[in-house]
Protein backbone atom coordinates (compact mmCIF):
# COMPACT_ATOMS: atom_id res chain seq x y z
CA UNK A 1 0.00 0.00 0.00
CA UNK A 2 1.27 3.30 -0.87
CA UNK A 3 1.57 6.43 0.80
CA UNK A 4 -1.12 8.27 -0.57
CA UNK A 5 -3.34 5.31 0.56
CA UNK A 6 -2.35 5.39 4.13
CA UNK A 7 -3.22 8.21 4.46
CA UNK A 8 -6.75 8.79 3.00
CA UNK A 9 -7.33 5.66 5.15
CA UNK A 10 -5.65 7.83 7.87
CA UNK A 11 -7.96 10.86 7.04
CA UNK A 12 -10.98 8.82 6.70
CA UNK A 13 -10.50 6.99 9.70
CA UNK A 14 -11.03 10.14 11.70
CA UNK A 15 -13.51 11.54 10.00
CA UNK A 16 -15.52 9.47 7.16
CA UNK A 17 -17.69 12.62 6.32
CA UNK A 18 -14.44 14.45 4.96
CA UNK A 19 -15.35 15.33 1.09
CA UNK A 20 -13.13 13.92 -1.84
CA UNK A 21 -12.46 17.62 -2.62
CA UNK A 22 -10.85 18.14 1.24
CA UNK A 23 -9.01 14.95 0.97
CA UNK A 24 -8.09 15.63 -2.45
CA UNK A 25 -6.66 18.90 -1.08
CA UNK A 26 -5.08 17.79 2.57
CA UNK A 27 -3.06 15.00 0.36
CA UNK A 28 -1.99 17.19 -2.53
CA UNK A 29 -3.24 15.09 -5.23
CA UNK A 30 -6.55 16.18 -7.77
CA UNK A 31 -9.84 14.92 -6.78
CA UNK A 32 -9.71 12.26 -9.83
CA UNK A 33 -6.61 11.01 -8.39
CA UNK A 34 -8.05 10.61 -4.90
CA UNK A 35 -10.93 9.46 -5.88
CA UNK A 36 -9.93 6.27 -7.77
CA UNK A 37 -7.76 5.52 -4.52
CA UNK A 38 -10.85 5.60 -2.24
CA UNK A 39 -12.74 3.30 -5.28
CA UNK A 40 -9.67 1.18 -4.83
CA UNK A 41 -9.78 1.08 -1.11
CA UNK A 42 -13.95 0.13 -1.14
CA UNK A 43 -13.37 -2.26 -3.39
CA UNK A 44 -10.58 -4.32 -1.71
CA UNK A 45 -12.54 -3.93 0.99
CA UNK A 46 -9.62 -2.31 3.02
CA UNK A 47 -12.39 0.80 3.91
CA UNK A 48 -15.15 -1.96 5.30
CA UNK A 49 -17.71 0.88 6.48
CA UNK A 50 -18.34 4.43 7.35
CA UNK A 51 -19.41 4.94 10.66
CA UNK A 52 -20.03 7.27 13.45
CA UNK A 53 -19.08 7.36 17.17
CA UNK A 54 -21.97 8.65 18.94
CA UNK A 55 -22.64 8.94 22.82
CA UNK A 56 -26.11 7.25 23.10
CA UNK A 57 -25.49 7.73 26.69
CA UNK A 58 -26.92 11.75 25.69
CA UNK A 59 -29.72 9.98 23.42
CA UNK A 60 -32.86 10.67 25.88
CA UNK A 61 -34.77 7.69 26.19
CA UNK A 62 -32.11 5.72 24.72
CA UNK A 63 -31.92 2.51 27.19
CA UNK A 64 -29.08 0.44 25.22
CA UNK A 65 -27.23 -1.73 27.55
CA UNK A 66 -23.87 -3.52 26.32
CA UNK A 67 -21.97 -5.87 27.94
CA UNK A 68 -18.39 -7.74 27.40
CA UNK A 69 -18.26 -10.82 27.71
CA UNK A 70 -15.38 -13.32 28.06
CA UNK A 71 -15.86 -17.13 26.75
CA UNK A 72 -14.21 -19.97 27.33
CA UNK A 73 -14.30 -22.41 23.94
CA UNK A 74 -12.76 -25.73 23.21
CA UNK A 75 -11.28 -24.91 19.55
CA UNK A 76 -12.28 -27.42 16.80
CA UNK A 77 -9.94 -29.54 14.63
CA UNK A 78 -8.94 -27.80 11.68
CA UNK A 79 -11.00 -24.78 11.97
CA UNK A 80 -9.88 -23.66 15.17
CA UNK A 81 -11.67 -20.99 16.55
CA UNK A 82 -12.93 -19.68 13.54
CA UNK A 83 -16.31 -21.79 13.27
CA UNK A 84 -17.12 -20.83 16.40
CA UNK A 85 -16.56 -17.54 16.11
CA UNK A 86 -18.26 -17.54 12.99
CA UNK A 87 -21.51 -19.07 14.96
CA UNK A 88 -21.40 -16.64 17.32
CA UNK A 89 -20.62 -13.44 15.34
CA UNK A 90 -24.20 -13.98 13.65
CA UNK A 91 -26.14 -13.66 16.22
CA UNK A 92 -27.69 -9.81 15.65
CA UNK A 93 -27.09 -8.83 19.94
CA UNK A 94 -23.21 -9.36 18.67
CA UNK A 95 -21.24 -6.16 18.10
CA UNK A 96 -18.21 -8.01 18.25
CA UNK A 97 -15.95 -10.82 18.53
CA UNK A 98 -12.57 -10.80 18.62
CA UNK A 99 -10.20 -13.69 19.89
CA UNK A 100 -7.51 -13.30 22.59
CA UNK A 101 -4.79 -14.36 23.90
CA UNK A 102 -4.53 -15.50 27.90
CA UNK A 103 -7.54 -16.77 29.97
CA UNK A 104 -10.08 -16.81 27.64
CA UNK A 105 -10.58 -17.40 23.88
CA UNK A 106 -13.47 -14.78 22.51
CA UNK A 107 -14.02 -11.55 23.37
CA UNK A 108 -17.78 -10.73 22.68
CA UNK A 109 -19.60 -7.19 22.83
CA UNK A 110 -23.26 -7.57 23.26
CA UNK A 111 -25.88 -5.14 23.04
CA UNK A 112 -29.46 -5.66 24.52
CA UNK A 113 -32.60 -3.32 25.23
CA UNK A 114 -32.24 -4.01 28.40
CA UNK A 115 -29.76 -6.39 31.16
CA UNK A 116 -32.47 -9.21 31.22
CA UNK A 117 -32.27 -9.02 27.43
CA UNK A 118 -28.80 -9.22 27.40
CA UNK A 119 -28.23 -11.74 30.24
CA UNK A 120 -30.80 -14.15 28.53
CA UNK A 121 -28.77 -13.98 24.95
CA UNK A 122 -25.96 -14.82 27.23
CA UNK A 123 -27.66 -17.80 29.13
CA UNK A 124 -29.96 -19.26 26.20
CA UNK A 125 -28.15 -18.65 22.94
CA UNK A 126 -24.05 -18.01 23.65
CA UNK A 127 -23.52 -20.52 26.64
CA UNK A 128 -25.75 -23.22 24.85
CA UNK A 129 -23.23 -23.28 21.88
CA UNK A 130 -21.68 -27.03 22.08
CA UNK A 131 -18.10 -25.76 22.05
CA UNK A 132 -18.42 -23.06 24.62
CA UNK A 133 -17.22 -24.17 28.43
CA UNK A 134 -17.68 -20.68 30.32
CA UNK A 135 -18.76 -17.13 29.83
CA UNK A 136 -18.29 -14.54 32.26
CA UNK A 137 -20.29 -11.23 31.50
CA UNK A 138 -18.84 -7.69 32.37
CA UNK A 139 -21.66 -5.15 32.11
CA UNK A 140 -20.44 -1.51 30.68
CA UNK A 141 -21.74 1.29 33.11
CA UNK A 142 -20.01 4.44 31.09
CA UNK A 143 -18.17 4.72 28.10
CA UNK A 144 -15.52 7.15 28.94
CA UNK A 145 -13.29 6.97 25.39
CA UNK A 146 -13.98 4.90 22.52
CA UNK A 147 -11.85 4.09 19.22
CA UNK A 148 -10.01 7.18 20.19
CA UNK A 149 -12.64 9.62 20.71
CA UNK A 150 -12.95 10.71 24.54
CA UNK A 151 -16.53 11.09 25.56
CA UNK A 152 -16.56 13.27 28.85
CA UNK A 153 -13.90 15.87 27.95
CA UNK A 154 -15.09 19.01 26.49
CA UNK A 155 -12.58 19.80 23.43
CA UNK A 156 -12.82 24.01 24.29
CA UNK A 157 -10.12 26.14 22.28
CA UNK A 158 -8.13 27.18 25.57
CA UNK A 159 -6.05 29.53 23.13
CA UNK A 160 -6.33 33.10 22.86
CA UNK A 161 -7.93 34.40 19.75
CA UNK A 162 -4.99 36.33 18.77
CA UNK A 163 -1.41 35.33 19.81
CA UNK A 164 2.67 36.28 18.17
CA UNK B 1 0.07 58.16 35.58
CA UNK B 2 2.82 60.64 34.21
CA UNK B 3 5.04 59.69 31.38
CA UNK B 4 7.95 61.05 33.08
CA UNK B 5 8.18 57.83 34.94
CA UNK B 6 8.84 55.91 32.14
CA UNK B 7 12.40 55.08 31.17
CA UNK B 8 13.37 56.45 27.55
CA UNK B 9 14.09 52.81 26.49
CA UNK B 10 10.42 51.77 27.18
CA UNK B 11 8.56 54.82 25.68
CA UNK B 12 10.41 54.37 22.82
CA UNK B 13 9.28 50.98 22.28
CA UNK B 14 6.68 50.40 19.55
CA UNK B 15 3.37 48.32 21.26
CA UNK B 16 3.10 45.29 19.27
CA UNK B 17 1.07 45.07 16.03
CA UNK B 18 -0.58 41.91 17.45
CA UNK B 19 -1.67 43.86 20.50
CA UNK B 20 -4.27 46.17 19.39
CA UNK B 21 -5.86 43.23 16.50
CA UNK B 22 -6.14 40.96 19.75
CA UNK B 23 -7.84 43.23 21.80
CA UNK B 24 -10.53 43.64 18.63
CA UNK B 25 -10.50 39.86 17.85
CA UNK B 26 -11.16 39.37 21.65
CA UNK B 27 -14.11 41.61 22.12
CA UNK B 28 -15.89 39.51 19.36
CA UNK B 29 -17.94 36.55 19.66
CA UNK B 30 -18.38 33.34 16.95
CA UNK B 31 -14.82 34.31 15.66
CA UNK B 32 -13.10 31.66 13.79
CA UNK B 33 -9.36 32.40 14.75
CA UNK B 34 -6.21 31.91 12.40
CA UNK B 35 -4.74 34.37 14.50
CA UNK B 36 -3.32 31.70 16.86
CA UNK B 37 0.87 31.42 16.90
CA UNK B 38 0.45 28.53 18.64
CA UNK B 39 -0.70 24.67 18.51
CA UNK B 40 -4.31 23.26 18.74
CA UNK B 41 -3.13 20.57 20.44
CA UNK B 42 -3.10 19.94 24.29
CA UNK B 43 0.32 18.78 25.66
CA UNK B 44 0.58 14.99 25.31
CA UNK B 45 -0.54 13.23 28.02
CA UNK B 46 2.74 11.39 29.41
CA UNK B 47 4.73 15.14 29.49
CA UNK B 48 1.79 16.38 31.99
CA UNK B 49 2.06 13.21 33.85
CA UNK B 50 5.87 13.15 34.01
CA UNK B 51 5.37 17.01 35.39
CA UNK B 52 2.84 15.87 37.76
CA UNK B 53 4.95 12.97 39.10
CA UNK B 54 7.46 15.70 39.82
CA UNK B 55 5.40 17.24 41.66
CA UNK B 56 4.08 14.65 43.75
CA UNK B 57 7.79 13.63 44.27
CA UNK B 58 8.48 17.32 45.89
CA UNK B 59 10.85 18.69 43.25
CA UNK B 60 9.40 22.15 43.76
CA UNK B 61 12.79 23.95 44.68
CA UNK B 62 15.35 25.78 42.56
CA UNK B 63 17.36 23.84 39.96
CA UNK B 64 20.67 24.43 38.76
CA UNK B 65 20.70 28.17 36.97
CA UNK B 66 21.34 25.90 33.74
CA UNK B 67 18.64 23.76 33.88
CA UNK B 68 19.07 20.34 35.28
CA UNK B 69 21.30 18.54 34.05
CA UNK B 70 19.76 15.62 32.41
CA UNK B 71 17.70 17.65 30.57
CA UNK B 72 20.63 19.57 29.15
CA UNK B 73 22.36 15.98 28.42
CA UNK B 74 18.93 15.08 26.68
CA UNK B 75 18.66 18.90 24.65
CA UNK B 76 23.10 18.40 23.31
CA UNK B 77 21.93 14.46 22.45
CA UNK B 78 19.14 16.01 20.24
CA UNK B 79 21.28 18.50 18.56
CA UNK B 80 24.42 15.69 18.41
CA UNK B 81 21.83 13.02 16.67
CA UNK B 82 19.66 15.49 14.80
CA UNK B 83 22.64 17.29 13.25
CA UNK B 84 25.56 15.75 13.79
CA UNK B 85 26.61 18.56 16.26
CA UNK B 86 28.77 17.90 19.60
CA UNK B 87 27.77 20.65 22.46
CA UNK B 88 29.03 19.77 25.55
CA UNK B 89 25.88 19.52 28.12
CA UNK B 90 27.21 21.29 31.02
CA UNK B 91 29.17 24.50 29.35
CA UNK B 92 27.46 24.88 26.30
CA UNK B 93 23.48 24.31 26.85
CA UNK B 94 21.47 26.84 28.47
CA UNK B 95 17.70 25.93 29.43
CA UNK B 96 15.49 29.48 29.17
CA UNK B 97 11.71 30.56 29.80
CA UNK B 98 10.66 29.84 26.27
CA UNK B 99 12.65 30.42 23.23
CA UNK B 100 11.61 34.55 23.67
CA UNK B 101 13.98 34.69 26.40
CA UNK B 102 16.82 32.70 24.73
CA UNK B 103 16.92 35.01 22.70
CA UNK B 104 16.65 38.29 24.63
CA UNK B 105 19.14 36.48 26.20
CA UNK B 106 21.48 36.17 23.44
CA UNK B 107 21.08 39.82 21.97
CA UNK B 108 22.10 40.90 25.58
CA UNK B 109 25.11 39.05 25.38
CA UNK B 110 27.01 40.29 22.42
CA UNK B 111 25.05 43.22 21.25
CA UNK B 112 27.13 46.76 22.53
CA UNK B 113 25.17 50.13 22.41
CA UNK B 114 25.35 51.09 18.58
CA UNK B 115 26.36 47.64 17.49
CA UNK B 116 24.41 46.45 14.30
CA UNK B 117 21.68 43.52 14.01
CA UNK B 118 20.57 42.35 10.92
CA UNK B 119 16.72 41.06 11.36
CA UNK B 120 15.52 39.23 8.20
CA UNK B 121 11.85 40.55 7.77
CA UNK B 122 9.42 40.01 7.72
CA UNK B 123 10.28 38.47 11.27
CA UNK B 124 8.67 37.40 14.52
CA UNK B 125 7.61 40.91 16.71
CA UNK B 126 9.96 40.72 18.82
CA UNK B 127 13.44 40.57 17.26
CA UNK B 128 13.37 44.35 16.58
CA UNK B 129 12.78 45.76 20.14
CA UNK B 130 15.05 43.28 21.97
CA UNK B 131 17.77 44.66 19.78
CA UNK B 132 16.88 47.87 20.81
CA UNK B 133 16.36 47.34 23.99
CA UNK B 134 20.14 47.36 24.67
CA UNK B 135 20.53 49.67 22.80
CA UNK B 136 21.27 47.91 19.07
CA UNK B 137 20.65 49.08 15.82
CA UNK B 138 18.51 46.52 14.01
CA UNK B 139 19.13 46.52 10.55
CA UNK B 140 16.01 44.90 8.95
CA UNK B 141 16.75 43.43 5.57
CA UNK B 142 13.14 42.88 3.54
CA UNK B 143 12.58 40.01 1.76
CA UNK B 144 9.73 39.22 -0.82
CA UNK B 145 7.77 36.68 -2.10
CA UNK B 146 9.50 36.61 -5.47
CA UNK B 147 11.93 34.75 -3.22
CA UNK B 148 9.61 32.86 -1.04
CA UNK B 149 10.95 35.31 1.44
CA UNK B 150 14.62 33.83 1.19
CA UNK B 151 16.75 36.77 1.98
CA UNK B 152 19.59 36.74 -0.72
CA UNK B 153 23.60 37.00 -1.02
CA UNK B 154 23.57 40.57 -1.85
CA UNK B 155 21.03 42.07 0.05
CA UNK B 156 22.77 40.40 3.07
CA UNK B 157 26.08 41.50 2.90
CA UNK B 158 24.52 44.88 1.54
CA UNK B 159 23.61 45.36 4.72
CA UNK B 160 26.61 44.58 6.55
CA UNK B 161 28.42 47.36 7.93
CA UNK B 162 31.56 47.33 10.17
CA UNK B 163 29.16 48.01 12.93
CA UNK B 164 27.29 44.61 12.23
CA UNK B 165 27.51 41.66 15.14
CA UNK B 166 24.69 39.50 14.17
CA UNK B 167 22.47 38.15 11.81
CA UNK B 168 19.07 36.80 13.15
CA UNK B 169 17.12 34.52 11.33
CA UNK B 170 14.21 32.24 11.61
CA UNK B 171 13.78 28.97 9.94
CA UNK B 172 10.93 27.60 9.80
CA UNK B 173 9.78 31.13 10.11
CA UNK B 174 7.41 33.01 11.71
CA UNK B 175 5.11 34.78 10.06
CA UNK B 176 6.28 33.22 6.16
CA UNK B 177 6.46 30.38 7.05
CA UNK B 178 9.49 29.74 4.72
CA UNK B 179 12.29 27.05 5.04
CA UNK B 180 15.46 28.17 4.27
CA UNK B 181 17.17 25.66 2.00
CA UNK B 182 20.48 23.92 2.52
CA UNK B 183 22.21 26.12 -0.40
CA UNK B 184 20.67 29.65 1.03
CA UNK B 185 22.17 28.77 4.72
CA UNK B 186 25.43 27.81 3.11
CA UNK B 187 25.78 30.97 1.24
CA UNK B 188 24.85 33.04 4.75
CA UNK B 189 27.43 31.07 6.11
CA UNK B 190 30.09 32.06 4.18
CA UNK B 191 29.43 35.78 4.19
CA UNK B 192 29.33 34.78 8.11
CA UNK B 193 32.34 33.41 7.92
CA UNK B 194 34.12 36.39 5.84
CA UNK B 195 32.77 38.96 7.70
CA UNK B 196 33.18 37.02 11.09
CA UNK B 197 29.48 37.96 12.05
CA UNK B 198 27.74 35.71 14.67
CA UNK B 199 24.29 34.20 13.95
CA UNK B 200 21.04 34.23 16.20
CA UNK B 201 19.19 31.01 14.85
CA UNK B 202 15.78 30.67 16.02
CA UNK B 203 14.88 26.77 14.93
CA UNK B 204 11.64 26.93 17.75
CA UNK B 205 9.54 25.42 14.32
CA UNK B 206 12.28 22.71 13.85
CA UNK B 207 10.59 20.06 14.12
CA UNK B 208 8.02 21.67 11.60
CA UNK B 209 9.62 21.13 8.69
CA UNK B 210 7.39 19.30 5.57
CA UNK B 211 9.20 19.00 2.13
CA UNK B 212 12.61 18.39 3.38
CA UNK B 213 14.93 17.85 6.88
CA UNK B 214 15.16 20.64 8.95
CA UNK B 215 19.00 22.04 8.62
CA UNK B 216 20.78 24.30 11.34
CA UNK B 217 23.37 26.52 10.14
CA UNK B 218 25.51 25.46 13.11
CA UNK B 219 26.01 21.90 11.68
CA UNK B 220 27.49 23.79 8.44
CA UNK B 221 30.82 24.29 7.94
CA UNK B 222 32.54 27.07 10.07
CA UNK B 223 29.56 28.49 11.83
CA UNK B 224 29.32 25.66 15.51
CA UNK B 225 31.43 28.63 16.80
CA UNK B 226 29.71 31.56 15.65
CA UNK B 227 26.00 30.32 16.02
CA UNK B 228 23.69 30.72 18.99
CA UNK B 229 20.93 28.13 18.30
CA UNK B 230 17.60 29.30 19.52
CA UNK B 231 15.20 26.50 20.43
CA UNK B 232 12.20 25.06 22.55
CA UNK B 233 9.50 22.77 23.72
CA UNK B 234 6.29 25.28 22.69
CA UNK B 235 5.92 24.19 19.39
CA UNK B 236 7.22 20.52 18.77
CA UNK B 237 5.57 19.60 21.64
CA UNK B 238 2.85 22.04 21.69
CA UNK B 239 4.31 23.36 25.37
CA UNK B 240 3.69 26.85 24.49
CA UNK B 241 2.31 27.51 28.04
CA UNK B 242 4.75 25.96 29.89
CA UNK B 243 7.99 28.39 28.88
CA UNK B 244 10.45 26.30 28.29
CA UNK B 245 13.38 26.76 25.57
CA UNK B 246 17.05 26.63 25.46
CA UNK B 247 20.34 28.06 23.66
CA UNK B 248 23.16 26.27 22.37
CA UNK B 249 26.10 28.00 21.13
CA UNK B 250 29.99 28.17 21.74
CA UNK B 251 30.98 28.43 25.41
CA UNK B 252 32.10 31.88 26.31
CA UNK B 253 28.69 33.12 24.44
CA UNK B 254 26.53 30.63 26.55
CA UNK B 255 28.47 31.13 29.82
CA UNK B 256 27.93 35.13 29.40
CA UNK B 257 23.99 34.15 28.51
CA UNK B 258 24.01 32.10 31.62
CA UNK B 259 25.40 35.08 33.78
CA UNK B 260 22.32 37.36 32.79
CA UNK B 261 19.44 34.52 33.11
CA UNK B 262 21.01 34.13 36.92
CA UNK B 263 20.50 37.64 38.09
CA UNK B 264 17.55 38.17 36.19
CA UNK B 265 15.41 34.67 36.27
CA UNK B 266 17.40 32.16 38.52
CA UNK B 267 16.26 29.22 36.51
CA UNK B 268 13.28 28.23 34.34
CA UNK B 269 10.78 26.64 36.14
CA UNK B 270 11.68 23.30 37.61
CA UNK B 271 8.06 21.23 36.65
CA UNK B 272 8.32 22.64 33.11
CA UNK B 273 11.96 21.16 32.80
CA UNK B 274 10.55 17.81 34.17
CA UNK B 275 7.82 18.04 31.52
CA UNK B 276 10.72 18.48 29.12
CA UNK B 277 12.94 16.03 30.09
CA UNK B 278 9.84 13.39 29.28
CA UNK B 279 9.15 15.15 26.50
CA UNK B 280 12.84 14.53 24.72
CA UNK B 281 13.04 10.96 25.83
CA UNK B 282 9.83 9.83 24.85
CA UNK B 283 7.86 12.54 23.22
CA UNK B 284 8.62 11.69 19.66
CA UNK B 285 5.68 9.81 18.50
CA UNK B 286 3.45 12.88 19.17
CA UNK B 287 5.70 15.19 17.34
CA UNK B 288 5.20 12.68 14.24
CA UNK B 289 1.28 12.54 14.59
CA UNK B 290 1.48 16.60 15.43
CA UNK B 291 3.75 17.17 12.46
CA UNK B 292 1.61 14.67 9.91
CA UNK B 293 -1.81 17.00 10.83
CA UNK B 294 -0.12 20.34 10.40
CA UNK B 295 1.03 19.21 6.75
CA UNK B 296 -1.89 17.76 5.68
CA UNK B 297 -3.46 21.33 6.89
CA UNK B 298 -1.06 23.02 5.33
CA UNK B 299 -1.72 21.27 2.06
CA UNK B 300 -5.66 21.84 2.11
CA UNK B 301 -5.27 25.06 2.68
CA UNK B 302 -2.50 26.64 0.65
CA UNK B 303 -4.45 25.20 -1.87
CA UNK B 304 -8.07 27.13 -1.10
CA UNK B 305 -6.27 30.30 -0.91
CA UNK B 306 -5.20 29.94 -4.61
CA UNK B 307 -8.58 28.73 -5.51
CA UNK B 308 -10.22 31.22 -4.10
CA UNK B 309 -8.21 34.03 -5.59
CA UNK B 310 -5.52 34.79 -2.81
CA UNK B 311 -1.74 33.51 -4.52
CA UNK B 312 -0.06 31.47 -1.77
CA UNK B 313 3.37 30.34 -1.98
CA UNK B 314 3.80 26.98 -0.44
CA UNK B 315 5.39 27.18 2.84
CA UNK B 316 8.00 24.23 3.87
CA UNK B 317 7.11 24.83 7.65
CA UNK B 318 5.61 26.09 10.95
CA UNK B 319 2.38 25.93 10.82
CA UNK B 320 1.57 29.69 8.77
CA UNK B 321 -0.02 30.34 5.53
CA UNK B 322 1.15 33.81 4.72
CA UNK B 323 -0.86 34.57 1.18
CA UNK B 324 -1.00 38.02 -0.87
CA UNK B 325 -4.10 39.78 -0.46
CA UNK B 326 -3.04 42.23 -3.39
CA UNK B 327 -6.27 41.02 -5.67
CA UNK B 328 -8.37 42.55 -3.38
CA UNK B 329 -6.90 46.26 -3.36
CA UNK B 330 -7.15 46.43 -0.08
CA UNK B 331 -3.83 46.66 2.62
CA UNK B 332 -3.42 44.10 5.26
CA UNK B 333 -5.02 46.18 7.96
CA UNK B 334 -8.00 47.06 6.07
CA UNK B 335 -8.23 43.23 4.95
CA UNK B 336 -7.99 41.74 8.49
CA UNK B 337 -10.11 44.27 10.02
CA UNK B 338 -13.11 44.27 7.37
CA UNK B 339 -12.63 40.31 7.22
CA UNK B 340 -13.10 40.18 11.39
CA UNK B 341 -16.42 42.57 11.13
CA UNK B 342 -17.95 41.07 8.09
CA UNK B 343 -17.40 37.45 8.42
CA UNK B 344 -15.58 36.95 12.03
CA UNK B 345 -12.50 35.30 11.15
CA UNK B 346 -9.67 36.84 12.77
CA UNK B 347 -6.01 36.77 11.10
CA UNK B 348 -3.05 38.94 11.30
CA UNK B 349 -2.00 41.85 8.99
CA UNK B 350 1.62 41.03 7.50
CA UNK B 351 2.50 44.56 7.49
CA UNK B 352 3.09 43.34 11.94
CA UNK B 353 5.63 41.93 10.79
CA UNK B 354 7.46 44.57 9.33
CA UNK B 355 6.78 46.81 5.72
CA UNK B 356 7.62 43.58 3.39
CA UNK B 357 4.60 42.11 5.37
CA UNK B 358 2.33 44.41 3.82
CA UNK B 359 0.02 42.56 1.01
CA UNK B 360 -0.14 39.42 2.71
CA UNK B 361 -1.93 38.38 6.18
CA UNK B 362 -0.64 35.77 8.35
CA UNK B 363 -3.15 32.66 8.68
CA UNK B 364 -2.38 29.95 11.28
CA UNK B 365 -3.49 26.80 10.59
CA UNK B 366 -2.89 25.25 13.84
CA UNK B 367 -7.31 25.00 13.86
CA UNK B 368 -8.95 21.64 13.03
CA UNK B 369 -10.39 21.09 9.74
CA UNK B 370 -13.81 22.00 10.81
CA UNK B 371 -12.45 25.81 11.08
CA UNK B 372 -10.13 25.71 8.57
CA UNK B 373 -12.95 24.31 6.28
CA UNK B 374 -14.86 27.03 8.20
CA UNK B 375 -12.66 29.62 7.36
CA UNK B 376 -12.02 29.37 4.02
CA UNK B 377 -15.97 29.31 2.88
CA UNK B 378 -16.44 32.48 5.04
CA UNK B 379 -12.99 33.82 3.10
CA UNK B 380 -14.33 32.96 -0.35
CA UNK B 381 -17.31 34.99 0.33
CA UNK B 382 -15.39 37.78 1.57
CA UNK B 383 -12.53 37.85 -1.34
CA UNK B 384 -15.25 37.50 -3.79
CA UNK B 385 -17.02 40.34 -3.22
CA UNK B 386 -13.87 42.45 -3.28
CA UNK B 387 -12.46 41.04 -6.23
CA UNK B 388 -16.03 41.70 -7.75
CA UNK B 389 -15.74 45.47 -7.04
CA UNK B 390 -12.31 46.13 -7.94
CA UNK B 391 -12.63 44.16 -11.30
CA UNK B 392 -15.81 46.83 -11.74
CA UNK B 393 -13.40 49.15 -10.46
CA UNK B 394 -11.07 48.78 -13.40
CA UNK B 395 -13.56 48.31 -16.48
CA UNK B 396 -15.01 52.13 -15.20
CA UNK B 397 -11.65 53.41 -14.96
CA UNK B 398 -11.30 51.90 -18.68
CA UNK B 399 -14.71 52.51 -19.88
CA UNK B 400 -14.24 56.43 -18.55
CA UNK B 401 -11.12 56.81 -20.90
CA UNK B 402 -11.11 59.13 -23.47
Amino acid sequence: MNEKEIEVLEIIEHNGRQSIDTIAKMIDLSVEETAEIIKHLEDKKVIVEYAAVIDWAKVEGDSTIKAMIDVKVTPKREVGFDEIARRIYRYDEVKSVYLMSGAYDLSVTVEGKSMAQVAQFVSEKLSTLDSVLSTTTHFIMKQYKHDGTIFDEGDSDKRIVVSP
Amino acid sequence: MSDRFLSKTASDLEPSGIRRFFDLAASMEGVISLGVGEPDFTTSWKIREASILSLEEGYTSYTANPGIPELRQEIAYYYASKYNTAYDPLEEVLVTVGASQAIDLAIRAIVNPGDEVIVVRPSFVSYLPVVQLVGGVPVPVDTTDVTHFIPTVEQIEAAITERTKAILICSPNNPTGTVMDKKSLADLAELCVAHDLVVISDEIYSELSYDEPHTSIASLDGMKERTIIINGFSKGFAMTGWRLGFALGPEAIVQAMLKIHQYTTMCASTTAQYGALEALRNGWDDVVHMKKSYQRRRNYIVRSFEEIGLPCHKPGGAFYAFPSIRPTGLSSVEFAEALLNEEKVAVVPGNVFGPSGEGHIRCSYASSMDHLQEAIRRMERFVSSYLASSQEEASEAVSTKP
